[in-house]
């Protein structure tokens, strides 16, 4: 494996085989007094966000020093993106300065694939070895590390993914949380629905591996994990819905309908959370939310991708 | 936060060629079962003579036992099990992956990684047995031994293994000894253990696997 770029190139084995790695790195790093591995010494690892983040910078950074990679971080609005530089050479030059991964997040989907592209051919002309880009967010289409880390979460919470119904609430059409996570999660097994107002779900959804329902009250009693999501107003161009108001009751997870769920059923939230939107403040702070423990799991979910990526000697691509 | 364990990763641990049935059948028999089981009780006996762990001295250090995965992990189950039987006192019992400190790393492909745990209270002040099956270069214990010094800082570390076939690469030597075999380079040792392989044995194959 070179880069991480979708999900859906993930087959069942390889998607295991990372989460059995990140619960592999929580257990090698548990009560630990130096949270510190060599596995990466003398590596260096290169965010390269063009739109805000916490947690998933954040939790690429830690994992990447916590194996003794050296991280730099790169934002657009800082460096000379902002002078109008190309996303191609802002790509190239980071890497001729030294990065052997590049974690790029955009807001055009393909943005990755883009890069992964350009690298592969510059690589190929100049007979060198080409560095691992992981998609952390391109668009509306993919984000890779949140499905893992979400599965790991739901795996650590329900037991096993396998024939689990997971239910994703709100703005589907906006979210590339919800296209990675309905893939990966038809891959280990579950069933996925999604609820969401008609004018929140994309062209083709029907196409999709999961079942589409409008009624969240419908659908909360049978669900296992229920994913909320964050309405995205700022890639919204005009009136998705009448106002927040009237998407919060019909779409936002109160403590009534909390009441709905199963007692062993989970809540998960990708962040960040918008509370009294699409999450009550009460729900989000009720035992049933996994919301830190995704934040944990992130860490430990970057350090396995880390590790898979950029130790051991690549076999020749098929 | 309850991580259950996953069940498929319990079972028949590491399958390389070294220990599939055919490669097996190739090779010479070492140590037969009943000499293995012998070879483990003696190494605890030793092990409790060396240590003294059953003097009730209250100056006497803790024992712990770190097996080094896979095979090595079962050994320390076996020895910690020897030794409550012979001594009365059982030692703490914890697992040490090595993959993450491996200095071969970038040269070989990717491996998946093992199950470390530290037995509650920790490696501090302790006196750490490291336990792994075949001492061939040194290098998996150098590995070990910076591991170590991530997790605390023992009173001291010794190493048990159940074979030393010799061709250290670095000044590192075994204090418990099951079975010393001088062997050429080109030879390989499998050892096999009921917990992995259905039975135990060590055997010596001519040809070292590709």
């Amino acid at each position: 494996m070179k880069h991480l770029l979708t999900v859906a190139d993930l087959d069942r084995g390889t998607a295991t085989e990372l989460l059995d790695e990140a619960e592999r790195f929580e257990q090698a790093l548990l009560g630990r007094e130096v949270k510190k591995l060599p596995t990466l010494r003398g590596r260096t690892v290169m965010t390269v966000f063009y739109e805000n983040s916490t947690r998933t910078r954040v939790s690429f950074e830690v994992a990447g020093k916590w194996m003794s990679a050296d991280v730099i971080n790169v934002s657009a609005s800082s460096s000379s993106v902002s002078k109008g530089e190309s996303l191609r050479d802002t790509a190239l030059t980071l890497h001729a300065a030294g990065a052997d991964a590049l974690i790029v997040r955009h807001p055009a989907s393909g943005a990755a694939h883009q890069i992964a592209r350009w690298m592969e051919q510059w690589a190929r002309e100049e007979n060198r070895a080409a560095p691992s880009i992981i998609n952390a967010g391109d668009g509306t289409h993919q984000h890779p590390t949140q499905a893992l880390l979400d599965a790991l979460t739901l795996r650590q919470r329900l037991g096993d993914i396998e024939g689990k119904r997971i239910v994703l609430v709100g703005d589907i059409l906006h979210s590339r949380v919800a296209r990675s996570n309905v893939i990966l999660l038809n891959t280990l097994g579950a069933e996925v629905v999604l609820v969401a107002p008609r004018t929140l779900l994309p062209v083709g959804v029907e196409a999709w591996p999961c079942r589409v329902a409008t009624s969240l009250d419908a659908e909360l009693p049978g669900a296992d994990a229920v994913m909320m999501l964050r309405v995205q107003a700022e890639r919204m161009n005009g009136g998705f819905f009448p106002s927040a108001r009237e998407y919060s009751i019909n779409y936002g997870l109160s403590e009534r309908r909390l009441g709905l769920l199963g007692d062993d059923a989970v809540v998960l939230h990708p962040g960040p959370m918008l509370r009294g939107m699409e999450i009550a403040s009460a729900v989000a702070d009720s035992p049933k939310a996994a919301v830190l423990q995704q934040v944990t799991n992130g860490v430990h979910m970057r350090m396995a991708v880390l590790f898979r990526l950029l130790v051991g000697t690549q076999e020749v691509a098929a | 936060m309850a991580v259950p364990e996953r069940a498929a990763k319990t079972g028949a641990g590491e399958t390389s060629q070294r220990h599939t049935p055919e490669w097996v059948a190739a090779g010479r028999e070492l140590l037969s079962p009943s000499d293995v089981n012998r070879t483990v009780a003696r190494i605890a006996h030793q092990i409790i003579e060396k240590t003294a762990l059953d003097s009730g001295d209250a100056d006497a250090p803790r024992v712990v036992l770190m097996g080094i995965p896979t095979r090595g992990t079962t050994l320390a189950n076996r020895l910690a099990a020897k030794i409550e039987e012979f001594s009365g006192v059982r030692p703490a019992l914890g697992s040490l992956d090595i993959t993450l400190y491996r200095d071969d790393l970038r040269s070989r492909p990717h491996r998946p990684l093992e199950r470390t745990s530290v037995p509650d209270g920790g490696i501090e002040n302790a006196l750490v047995v490291l336990v792994d099956d075949v001492l061939f270069s040194g290098r998996t214990v150098r590995s070990a031994l910076d591991g170590l010094r991530d997790l605390g800082r023992p009173r001291a570390v010794q190493l048990a293994v159940l074979i030393d076939r010799g061709h250290r690469e670095l000044p590192i030597r075994a204090d418990y000894v099951g079975k010393n075999v001088p062997t050429s380079r080109a030879e390989d040792i499998s050892v096999l253990l009921t917990e992995h392989d259905g039975h135990d044995g060590v055997y010596l194959h001519q040809e070292a696997q590709a």
